[in-house]
């Protein structure tokens, strides 16, 4: 019995001449229909990539003439993806399961009216005629709380104000009740306002559709918002997944608590200096050996029994659905949490 | 200018943490900045945008002042007022009390060692062809300094000072991190040792990390050298982090200026109550405590032709009809709060002494993000 949505090992390699890419490297994580996924890292960790390899977006001549090379495996729904008829993807994509990107300005046309866009959407996997479709899109529009959507069912992105236009992109992904809801960055580009009516609509739409979400961000409030699962990427690895609630109060990955440590944070009293991560994010073509977080870790010389620093620590569950990729072993991370990181937070 | 003048006088807690004599460092009354729409063929002038309207206000030697606004609320548009890389419409800029609103480049150039910018992109505020010795040792020839033992001793220095290597004098930008490249463009505002830099939206390109880095970086210099800031940016919790006062800004004007404990602790301005209740808190157990957030209608109104009266009225869920007519002005209600609001909250809240301030500070929080009985239901 799979999850809903099951990847496995999922790599994608990109092969330029410095060298390869390796952006993903070894990802696996399930999803159940009805729950939300966060996926938080900082950029080059490899949330979009791993966004795009699920959609089947990496394809050949995207990146000039050289493919993406993607190994591993996505089941959606019993089906597995990579190997899977490039046709048969196609018809999945957009009515089981569809995307919301972080800049609506770039992701819609701007030569069609918001209604065009809706529609071909949802003809291109419902025959349905040109009437049934517009209303369906006035519908949709209506639903993401666009006001007069009979009338903004013609108008032109650029007529749209930055919260509308993520609204419409909302409309369109969601018009065909995909079961799989990927959505990266989805407010990044939007005011903090703008960006609270927004989460507000994902959170009902989840509710009303029951589908799957996938939500990728750097926002930690975001993600603890959303999330009921939380996976933290580091180098195009997950260091860290769990429930959102045991993310935030019990993490275990010194790299979790670098960016709980970095956000200065409005719920709490002022602190007095934010604790950063030092260094810069590791290279993806000469990756550090063993952990790679290894060079910014400021634990890297605690003692550990018999690792060496060069072996690359595998994910291992450290409570309930809970699991880390660090050679400290559970004691020593609770221990230094609770002792040296908490008490500054 | 006072609306009432508390016999009381405000708590210790209130007062602003500098005490302000002498001379304001930098002192801004009725800016004003209006980009005319031109339209056909004798470009007939058709309208203005108005991206900065009056704006009054002062930023006291050694303090950092914060200016929190979304998009479009005039906030960098107001930076490049005070360092007149813009030209203001109306109003007075004046540095060290002495008028520079309308001063030309020429006359301009002897104060820029004074007044320094750091920009929000360091992809593009970056020379892409000139080494970073050449980017940080540009204010030296440029204003014709020569400090002492050579201008590549003094780029060096102040790499390091930053938190960069000094051997990296002969690299390109390229070759930098995002969060290197900004500390680039730190050091070249500091090369000339100004007394105010005016930071755009200083880290809100960088990852959260590097964020953290360069927050403290900016903490640790303006420890070091008692640099003066004015830190324009989106991020209410960063703007908390790193303020003495803050300035809200709406659709061109300053709504409510105060110090940041008692702007954070109990928003005056309904505006920067919703505001500071949109930021999504980094905690999964509080999220039974977000349907007290205030979602705000709609999306601000169009700085061409602003709402009448308030310009907050057609969002606010306390409008009356005196919003609609009459215009607020910016009035300092206690000492050192200056709201712009006919009807500003908590106002009566008693000033609790020092020593219950914490206790009152996590109960001001937990009434935000509860959800105030008293009269602030989401408007939908």
């Amino acid at each position: 019995m799979t999850a809903f949505l099951d990847v496995r090992d999922l790599k994608v390699h990109f092969p330029t001449d410095d060298g390869l890419v390796k952006s993903v490297d070894g990802l696996s994580f399930q999803l159940e229909k009805g729950q939300t996924l966060g996926i938080v890292g900082e950029s080059g960790s490899g949330k979009s990539v791993t966004s795009l390899a699920v959609m089947g977006l990496h394809t050949a001549g995207q990146y000039g003439k050289r493919k993406a090379r993607i190994s591993g495996e996505i089941w959606l729904d019993g089906t597995e993806l990579l190997a899977a008829d490039p046709d048969h993807v196609r018809r999945l994509r957009g009515r089981e399961m569809a995307m919301i990107f972080q800049d609506p300005l770039s992701a819609l046309h701007p030569y069609y009216t918001i209604g065009k866009q809706i529609v071909e959407a949802y003809r291109i996997h419902h025959d349905v005629g040109a009437k049934a479709a517009r209303r369906r899109a006035v519908e949709m529009l209506d639903r993401v709380g666009i006001p007069q959507p009979d009338k903004r069912v013609d108008s032109y992105p650029h007529e749209f104000s930055g919260g509308m236009r993520q609204r419409a992109m909302i409309a369109m992904s969601l018009v065909n009740n995909p079961e799989l809801l990927i959505a990266d960055e989805p407010t990044t580009a939007l005011d903090v306002t703008v960006q609270a009516q927004i989460l507000d609509l994902i959170r009902d739409l989840q509710r009303e559709f029951g589908s799957a979400v996938v939500i990728i961000t750097h926002d930690l409030g975001v993600v603890a918002e959303l999330a009921d699962d939380i996976l933290v990427m580091y180098g195009g690895r997950c260091v860290e997944r769990g429930p959102a609630d045991e993310l935030f109060h019990e993490p275990r990955h010194p790299y979790t608590w670098g960016l709980l440590g970095s956000m200065p944070r409005l719920d709490r009293d002022q602190q007095e200096r934010l604790i950063p991560v030092k260094g810069s994010p590791p290279s993806l073509i000469n990756r550090p050996s063993g952990c790679a977080f290894n060079p910014r870790c400021p634990y890297a010389d605690v003692p550990k029994d018999d690792v060496t620093r060069t072996v690359r620590p595998e994910l291992t569950e450290v409570g309930g659905r809970h699991w880390a990729a660090c050679h400290m072993s559970a004691e020593q991370q609770k221990r230094i949490w609770a002792e040296e990181i908490a008490p500054k937070l | 200018m006072t609306i009432s003048e508390r016999s009381d006088g405000p708590s210790p807690a209130l007062v602003p943490a500098k005490k302000h004599d002498g001379e304001a460092l930098l002192k801004v009354t009725g800016l004003r900045k209006h980009f005319p729409i031109k339209k056909g063929l004798f470009q007939r002038q058709a309208g203005a945008v108005r991206a900065v309207d009056e704006l009054d206000f002062e930023v006291w030697p050694g303090e950092t002042l914060g200016v929190v606004g979304e998009s479009g609320c005039g906030k960098s548009t107001m930076g490049r007022l005070i360092t007149r890389l813009l030209e203001p419409s109306a109003g007075t800029v004046e540095f060290e009390g002495r008028d520079i609103t309308h001063l030309g480049v020429g006359a301009m150039r002897p104060l820029r060692r004074d007044v320094q910018m750091i920009f929000q992109d360091p992809y593009s505020s970056l020379n892409p062809r000139h080494t970073i010795g050449t980017i940080v040792g540009a204010p030296f020839r440029l204003q014709r300094v020569s400090p002492a033992g050579g201008v590549r001793k003094e780029v060096q220095r102040l790499l390091s000072v930053v938190g960069l290597n000094p051997e990296h004098y002969n690299r390109y930008p390229h070759e930098f991190s995002g969060g290197q490249r900004q500390r680039v463009g730190i050091a070249r505002a500091l090369a000339l040792n100004p007394k105010l830099v005016v930071a755009d939206e200083p880290v809100s390109a960088l990852d959260v990390s590097i964020q953290a880095q360069v927050v403290n970086l900016l903490d640790d210099l303006q420890q070091e050298l008692g640099l003066t800031y004015v830190i324009i940016a989106h991020d209410l919790s960063v703007v908390r982090h790193v303020s003495d006062r803050i300035a809200v800004m709406y659709l061109g004007k300053i709504v409510e200026l105060a110090d940041r404990d008692s702007l954070y602790r109990a928003p005056m301005h309904p505006y920067t109550k919703a505001l500071m209740s949109a930021v999504p808190i980094p905690d999964p157990r509080r999220k039974n405590a977000k349907s007290g957030r205030i979602l705000l209608n709609g999306d601000v109104p169009s700085p061409i032709s602003p709402p009448s009266g308030c310009r907050f009225h057609t969002r606010c869920w306390k409008a009356t009809e005196l919003c609609g007519t009459t215009e607020p002005p910016l009035l300092e209600v206690r000492h050192g709060r200056q709201v712009a609001c006919h009807h500003p909250e908590n106002v009566d809240d008693p000033a609790p002494p020092d020593a219950a301030l914490l206790t009152a500070t996590k109960e001001a929080f937990e009434r935000l993000w509860t959800g105030d009985p008293a009269g602030s239901e989401p408007m939908r």
